[in-house]
């Protein structure tokens, strides 16, 4: 019987171009095959070190975000009021008059009047040379809300972090711990990682109040009480400290475990002691002699004591176990706060030990260590871990990081085999880190860079009178370790003229006046109030975005960015990288397609800006603009000689080179040539105890990652966050207002701690947590405009757990309002079992304001959907001391989202959530009724 | 399943068509003439608007005639040869009879038979499918045929014949419910067979997969209230049953027609709850017909 | 050519691991990305930017809540495509021969030409793997991309399912279970494969592993937490004499 013929070689495309996918920040690399000139398919790049071929489903759905009907298609200019979205379409030469009429004034008088933040900015070493030339010290990108905890955290530890700064020996780790992980940045390696582990048959494991995600396949879930990690992970220590189940000679070797503190009363007290060079001091073994801790000879001791007249110095060592074997840390103490049984906590010490420690992996692999001495093996201790911001959006999330580390440590399981590694830049010991500059000078530019590591209170942006010298007033003492701003904050603090009023609010990439804030109808408020004059509170608001976004109707000129395959980009080592832990790699982005619109890429823009405005770094000797376009800045910049945006091609090597060198005119084409990206493996040697080997060292310095190597040794005790108790003390000239002296000294304690943010979020009233997960298959609020990807979430309801739900006798489709000490809102519930008790959660930013995103008004994200967002105040409830105290880490500044305490209550079925908005004006109409998308045939 | 009201025309309408044309190929009653135009005409008229209602169901229509390849295997395709056939037939039948030009019993009988067989074949493409476990069973086939012929007898006069199969069929279709109503459990269709996950415990959907709607929702998770399904129940077989009353009462032509009309009312609503009804076992991927 | 054949030379299909799957839809989008834009008629989308969207795929992601009799309540996601059955309903009801299963793989097509969209060969399927296109009036179905996996087009490797291809958990494999040796034969005989809906009797050649047990706390290790000491002092006397042995 005949059977059709089926075409089974079917012409794929005409060809094939590689670039790197933003549909996310985790930055894969993808083929996009075209078909005369369109986009016909995407797949992931086989030989991308960052995906290696695979494809997430937002990089899958591509196709349909360059093709959104949600693209903004040339320059906006405000007509209407704020917020109506009523807009006129301009020309790129009036944009830019008028920007330049803006900002040059603003850069004559008061630089810092101009407010310039970014949100997941991937050019932030370029977008911040922009605001530094400029002047102002207001500009920072989104890691202040996003996840500065984990980075802060990490790189004050032990000099690098989790978030993708980081990833877990997944060929050899036989113990995989996840805590508090959704998603995050690396979406794809993370994915692949737990494929490999699982497929090794070696164990996963979850901490996490919600069992979905990687936590659904986790071999062992932990459905912790939200907030209380960190009190799980010093039991944690506790018992394996008790039991004498930590790595002896990789705490004395490698960390500042053996290091002495100085005892001695006064300014002094509680800092580490240093030899004549400032060397850290430890005791040596052998002569029982105070030494340097790096000299070739010594052996650290960890019960190392120094007695100088009737002082005894101990090393850090004795502060550890005095604090962490006290048994308020024990398992059965911490076992209701954290709603998990002790026999629990006890049996996951107990199985890290196991395999830390008897299942350790041996790879013949010598290598030297920084203080010269040859091991002729590399012995790993394969439990690894990860985290993101499950840990870090709470108030206590900065400390929480640290004891996770602190735990990683004592198993010595970080850059070994089978633990945790760096992927390059780091590791980068704090001090290599620049600090933060914020010396303003009318017309010139700043001082340094924006932003860094602070030390000590020597490094705070304030002035004489702790006056904040920045708007988002990070690096004061309400937050001194604010390592990547307060984004946050900087709306509210405009809006408050406090510390000072500003002038222009210019903005890429945030859509702060929906998702990306907290109290977001407040942010809607103040983005429009106006003062008696009638003018804005905030007089001008400039923004960059690409799409027809809820932000867009919230500014007054608006300079429309190319979607991602249409323009260049570069990932860059400057910056943050695509590296493996196996190598250095950057990439770019070019424009595989050319716009349809008249739209422009936004750093060429402020290439052409920079130059408008006469900004030293963007215009020759003569004044003429110096970069014609992004393109030519990440080809022709240098920041220092031979090191540039990108690291590949450079002095024209052929073999893709060092990673140094001078300027290479063909660099882009050599990438392009190459798929898009550049890598450099590390070599064997010096692939593991990076920190602390020599080949490692010497590699990074040839490869440009810094110019001399940077030995360290892992801060287990935190001397930076020491000095700011001190002067809370009482110590120094800089001191901190009196209402902050206990919180210092309470909360900057060098040695990790836990503290319940559960009183301050007046949980006794509102008992129940609530909590966001990113959903794997949508991109916050860029999601919502793909026509495959909000066909999976196109509404979310919240989630509520079996005794909740049971309590409220709930139905499926009913609603309930949930109520905060800041707001209610009133929205759709949904079962779900496998669930903290005390915890309700929803998928993040699924909800939509009706009119953008070029939906239609009822569509069901602007309907059904909802933000948590409105119940999240970015100030505290008050406590009646008559200060208004920020929702925020007091340590980093990081946004506490994850604190948010609620009520529930049952309201019966509804039809729509609460609050609901005024549609606002699309500004570029609504999309088609059907999509039949196939450029086979003509498209619909 | 989705009671789309193209299938449900489709069945009721040929069902009464073939069904009268059935009597009509036994002679029954004897007719010529202009009578007999009238009877053919409404025959041909029910079951021809049937099938082409049937074709309201597609997708593609105008490829429709290639529905009739694959009589080999497929219920569908049989059903559409044999209504054709019969139409011939029976065409070629009436024609004689209504311009009285000949009059050949075997043909009426071939005919007859062939309608006959039509409306099983159409009762067979629900029977045939294990995927409905309300529908696979040979009830389904007996139903079909009983209200074609109770609608057939009565449309075709035969009041007594008609009455007693309305009321035969009628009580068939309660006992049809009754069994119907626990074969998807009795099948042991489950969420825990269906995803395999059994061994590990009790099964309940989470998330759909997608939050937007799709064909298969549409088309097979058709949930309705058992109140409203048990409502309807009564109201359709007190209807169909009600020719009862013509064994009981003195013939009036009016009251005939009228009780023929109700009976096809009822016959309607059952075939509605016919498909309302069915469950689909995909429905237990998406947290339909789960215990409790 | 609705007759099944009595057996085919291949039994193409997938393995999907639920124990790995993490429920992130990337195949689901990748399958449509593919498909869209080949096999047929693009898998269209109604009211893409309204109310109710609604649209063709071909490989859905479902997730299920398990509740043993004791302990947690877990959570499997479920990816749900075409399982090319080797008894397939779906294809015998076909009144047109457009649903056909290949002699030489087993794969079950629908050829769109002949296709009328009566919808019988959905009703027929017990799992939800075909859907009507709502713009084309045609029934679509997973092809097994059997226009990928043959395709001389594509470089060698790449010669294999979208979704497999895509998955970034690994939990999809693509082969021919007629070779007892074929990677999947061995995952399906090593995991104990399973068939959804066996008393469907539709013989399924896709096979689905089993999540491994899970939250099996092991209190047996316990013992390797005994005490060295229970104050600081004791713990540094323990240390002494560790430190003396290293
Ligand atoms: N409740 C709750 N709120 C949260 C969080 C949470 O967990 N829970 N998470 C917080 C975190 S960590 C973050 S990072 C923020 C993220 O929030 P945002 O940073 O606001 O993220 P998006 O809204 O996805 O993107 C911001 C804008 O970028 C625009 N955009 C997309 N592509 C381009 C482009 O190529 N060029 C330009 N110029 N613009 C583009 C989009 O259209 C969008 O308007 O949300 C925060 N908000
Ligand atoms: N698909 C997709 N990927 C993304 C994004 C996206 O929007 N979509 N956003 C990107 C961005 S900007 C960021 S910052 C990263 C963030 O990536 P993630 O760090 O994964 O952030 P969330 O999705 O907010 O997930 C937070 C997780 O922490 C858990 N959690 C909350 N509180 C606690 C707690 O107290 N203890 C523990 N143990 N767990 C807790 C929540 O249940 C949730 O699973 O993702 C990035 N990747
Ligand atoms: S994870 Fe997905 S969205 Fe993000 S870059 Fe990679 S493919 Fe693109
Ligand atoms: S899964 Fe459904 S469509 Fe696929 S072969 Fe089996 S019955 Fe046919
Ligand atoms: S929908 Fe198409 S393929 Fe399916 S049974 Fe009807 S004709 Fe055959
Ligand atoms: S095999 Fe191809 S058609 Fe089938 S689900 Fe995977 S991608 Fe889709
Ligand atoms: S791509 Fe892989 S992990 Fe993701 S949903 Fe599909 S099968 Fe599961
Ligand atoms: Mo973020």
């Amino acid at each position: 019987m005949k059977q059709p013929v089926v075409e089974t070689s079917p012409h794929v495309s005409d060809e094939v171009r590689k670039t790197t996918c933003y549909m996310c920040a985790c930055r894969c690399g993808i083929n996009v095959h075209l078909k005369d000139g369109k986009v016909a398919y995407i797949e992931g790049n086989r030989d991308h070190p960052v995906n290696q071929g695979v494809l997430c489903a937002k990089g899958s759905a591509g196709i349909m975000q360059v093709n959104a009907p949600s693209r903004l298609r040339a320059p906006l200019k405000r007509v209407g009021p704020r917020g109506s979205g009523e807009f006129e379409e301009i020309s790129w030469d009036e944009a830019l008059k008028i920007a330049t009429d803006w900002l040059a004034p603003v850069r004559e008088k008061h630089p810092e009047k101009l407010a310039f933040f970014t949100g997941r900015d991937q050019s932030q070493s370029f977008t911040s040379f922009f605001a530094q030339n400029f002047g102002t010290p207001n500009y920072a990108a989104h890691g202040g809300f996003c996840s500065v905890n984990m980075a802060a955290g990490g790189i004050y530890t032990m000099g690098g972090a989790f978030w993708e700064f980081g990833q877990p020996d997944w060929d050899h780790t036989k113990l995989f711990v996840l805590f508090g992980v959704a998603e995050d940045h690396d979406s794809n390696p993370i994915k692949m990682g737990i494929g490999k582990i699982k497929g090794r048959g070696a164990k996963v494991i979850g901490v996490n109040p919600i069992r979905s995600g990687y936590n659904a396949v986790a071999d062992d879930w932990f459905g912790i009480t939200p907030g209380t990690d960190g009190l799980m992970i010093l039991a944690l220590v506790h018992e394996l400290l008790k039991a004498g189940k930590i790595d002896l000679n990789y705490l004395a070797d490698y960390t500042n475990a053996p290091v002495l503190v100085n005892a001695e009363e006064g300014p002094e007290k509680g800092l580490l002691m240093r030899d004549k060079d400032g060397k850290p001091l430890v005791i040596d073994r052998i002569t029982g002699k105070p030494m340097a801790y790096d000299h070739p000879k010594v052996q650290p001791d960890l019960r190392g004591t120094l007695k100088k007249g009737k002082i005894t110095h101990r090393a850090v060592f004795h502060h550890m176990i005095e604090k962490y074997l006290d048994p308020s840390y024990a398992a059965d103490q911490v076992a209701d706060r954290c709603g998990i049984p002790a026999h629990r906590i006890k049996a996951l010490a107990a199985e890290l030990a196991r395999v830390a420690f008897e299942e350790e992996v041996v790879l013949d692999q010598p290598w030297t260590d920084f203080r010269g001495r040859k091991h002729h093996r590399m012995i790993g201790r394969p439990v690894s871990f990860h985290s993101m911001r499950g840990i870090s959006a709470h108030a206590n999330g900065f400390q929480t990081c640290r004891a996770l580390h602190i735990l990683q440590i004592i198993l010595g399981s970080v850059e070994v085999p089978g633990g945790f590694r760096f992927k390059p830049p780091y590791p980068k010991p704090p001090e290599a880190h620049p600090k933060p500059h914020s010396k303003v000078t009318p017309g010139e530019p700043l001082d340094g860079p924006h932003l860094g590591f602070v030390h000590g209170p020597d490094d705070l942006a304030i002035d004489e009178n702790n006056k904040a010298k920045r708007i988002d007033k990070a690096y004061t003492w309400d937050n001194p370790m604010s390592a990547h701003g307060l984004m946050h904050m900087v709306i509210s603090n405009a809006h408050a003229g406090d510390p000072y009023k500003i002038d222009t609010l210019f903005m890429y990439m945030a859509n702060m006046s929906w998702n990306s804030s907290m109290n977001t109808s407040g942010v809607m408020k103040m983005l429009t109030d106006q003062d008696d004059s009638g003018e804005y509170v905030i007089p001008r608001i400039i923004y960059s975005d690409a799409y027809s976004s809820e932000m867009v109707a919230y500014a007054d000129l608006i300079l429309p960015d190319t979607t991602y395959l249409e323009r260049h980009d570069c990932i860059s080592l400057l910056d943050r990288p695509i590296c493996e832990a196996d190598g250095a790699a950057d990439a770019i982005r070019w424009p595989v397609i050319k716009p349809d619109r008249n739209v422009r890429g936004f750093q060429s823009v402020l290439c052409d800006l920079g130059a408008r405005l006469g900004l030293p770094g963007f215009v020759n000797d003569d004044g003429t603009q110096k970069y014609e376009d992004y393109a030519d800045y990440i080809v022709n910049h240098q920041r220092r000689p031979g090191v540039g945006p990108l690291s590949g091609w450079r002095g024209g090597a052929n073999d893709g080179g060092t990673g140094r060198g001078d300027v290479n005119p063909d660099q882009m084409d050599r990438y392009i040539e190459n798929g898009g990206f550049w890598v450099k493996h590390v070599p064997d040697a010096a692939k593991y105890f990076k920190p602390w080997n020599r080949d490692y060292q010497a590699w990074a310095v040839e490869t440009g990652i810094y110019d001399a190597p940077q030995h360290y040794l892992f801060n287990i005790y935190s001397e930076p966050m020491r000095r700011f108790q001190l002067a809370a003390e009482g110590h120094g000239d800089r001191q901190p207002p009196d209402h902050l002296r206990t919180r210092i000294i309470t909360k900057m304690d060098p040695l990790p701690i836990w503290y319940s943010t559960e009183e301050d979020n007046r949980a006794d009233d509102y008992p129940v947590t609530a909590l966001t997960q990113r959903p794997m298959a949508m991109y916050h609020s860029w999601g919502s405009q793909n026509a495959w990807l909000r066909q999976i979430h196109g509404e979310n309801p919240l989630f509520v757990p079996t005794k909740i739900w049971n309590e409220n006798g709930f139905k499926n489709g009913d609603y309930a309002r949930v109520t905060s000490p800041h707001g209610y809102i009133t929205v759709p519930v949904a079962h779900m079992a496998a669930l903290n008790e005390n915890t309700v959660w929803t998928w993040n930013a699924i909800g939509k304001r009706k009119g953008a995103w070029a939906l239609g008004d009822a569509a069901p994200e602007s309907t059904k959907g909802f933000l948590l967002n409105h119940l999240i105040h970015e100030l505290l409830p008050t406590k009646g001391d008559g200060l208004r105290w920020s929702n925020s880490d007091p340590i980093t500044g990081q946004a506490a989202w994850f604190d948010l305490k609620v009520r529930i209550e049952p309201v019966g079925a509804k039809q729509a959530s609460e609050p609901a908005f005024p549609a606002i004006k699309s500004p570029v109409g609504h999309g088609p009724e059907t999509l039949t998308w196939q450029i086979k045939k003509e498209n619909v | 399943m989705h009671p789309a009201p193209s299938i449900i025309a489709f069945t009721t309408l040929s069902g009464l068509g073939f069904g009268l044309l059935v009597f009509l190929g036994l002679g029954l009653p004897m007719v010529s003439g202009i009578t007999a135009f009238w009877f053919y005409l409404i025959a041909f008229v029910l079951s021809v608007s049937g099938l082409l209602s049937s074709l309201g169901h597609l997708g593609n229509p105008q490829r429709a005639w290639k529905a009739f390849s694959q009589w080999r295997t497929s219920w569908l395709s049989r059903e559409g040869v044999l209504a054709v056939a019969t139409l011939g037939v029976m065409g070629s039948f009436a024609l004689g009879r209504v311009f009285e030009l000949y009059y050949l019993p075997w043909l009426g009988w071939i005919g007859a038979t062939l309608s006959f067989v039509t409306v099983f074949a159409t009762s067979m493409i629900y029977a045939q499918l294990k995927t409905v476990p309300r529908w696979n069973h040979w009830t389904t086939p007996v139903q079909f045929m009983l209200f074609a012929m109770s609608g057939g007898a009565l449309l075709g006069g035969q009041m007594n014949t008609g009455a007693g199969l309305a009321t035969i069929s009628a009580a068939f279709q309660i006992l049809n419910w009754y069994m119907g109503d626990t074969r998807f459990k009795d099948r042991g269709h489950t969420q825990e067979t269906a995803t395999g996950l059994g061994d590990m415990g009790s099964v309940q959907m989470f998330e759909p997969p997608h939050t937007g709607t799709n064909y298969l929702l549409k088309e097979m998770v058709h949930q309705i209230g058992r109140k409203h399904s048990q409502k309807l129940r009564r109201i359709g077989v007190g209807l169909a049953i009600l020719p009862l009353f013509l064994l009981v009462t003195p013939f009036s032509h009016a009251l005939a027609g009228g009780l023929v009309l109700v009976h096809i009312a009822g016959v309607v609503v059952i075939r509605w709850l016919f498909f309302a009804e069915a469950e689909h076992v995909v429905g237990l991927y998406y947290g339909a017909h789960s215990r409790g | 050519m609705t007759s099944l054949p009595s057996s085919t030379d291949k039994k193409l299909g997938l393995v999907i691991d639920l124990d790995t799957c993490v429920g992130c839809h990337a195949c689901v989008v990748s399958c449509k990305g593919w498909n869209t834009e080949n096999y047929g008629a693009p898998l269209s989308d109604q009211d893409p930017y309204g109310e109710k969207p609604t649209g063709t795929f071909l490989n859905r992601i479902h997730s299920f809540a398990v509740t043993p009799k004791e302990g947690t309540t877990k959570l499997v996601h479920f990816p749900k495509s075409c399982l090319h059955c080797e008894d397939a309903p779906c294809v015998t009801v076909c009144p047109t021969g457009a649903s056909y299963k290949r002699v030489e793989d087993g794969i079950v097509l629908v050829n769109e030409s002949d296709c009328i969209g009566c919808g019988l060969c959905a009703w027929a399927c017990p799992y939800g793997a075909r859907e009507l296109d709502a713009a084309e009036g045609v029934m679509k179905k997973c092809t097994l991309c059997v226009d990928r996996i043959y395709n001389e087009n594509l470089p060698e490797i790449d010669r294999e399912p979208a979704c497999v291809r895509t998955c970034p958990s690994n939990a999809r494999h693509f082969g021919d279970f007629a070779d007892p040796l074929s990677n999947v034969s061995k995952l399906v005989e090593e995991r104990g494969g399973i068939d959804l809906m066996p008393e469907q009797g539709t013989k399924p050649v896709n096979k689905y592993l089993p999540p491994r047990p899970k939250d099996e706390t092991i209190d047996v290790l316990t013992p390797l937490l005994e005490p060295v000491a229970e104050e600081p002092n004791g713990f540094l006397a323990w240390l002494d004499k560790t430190l003396e042995k290293v």
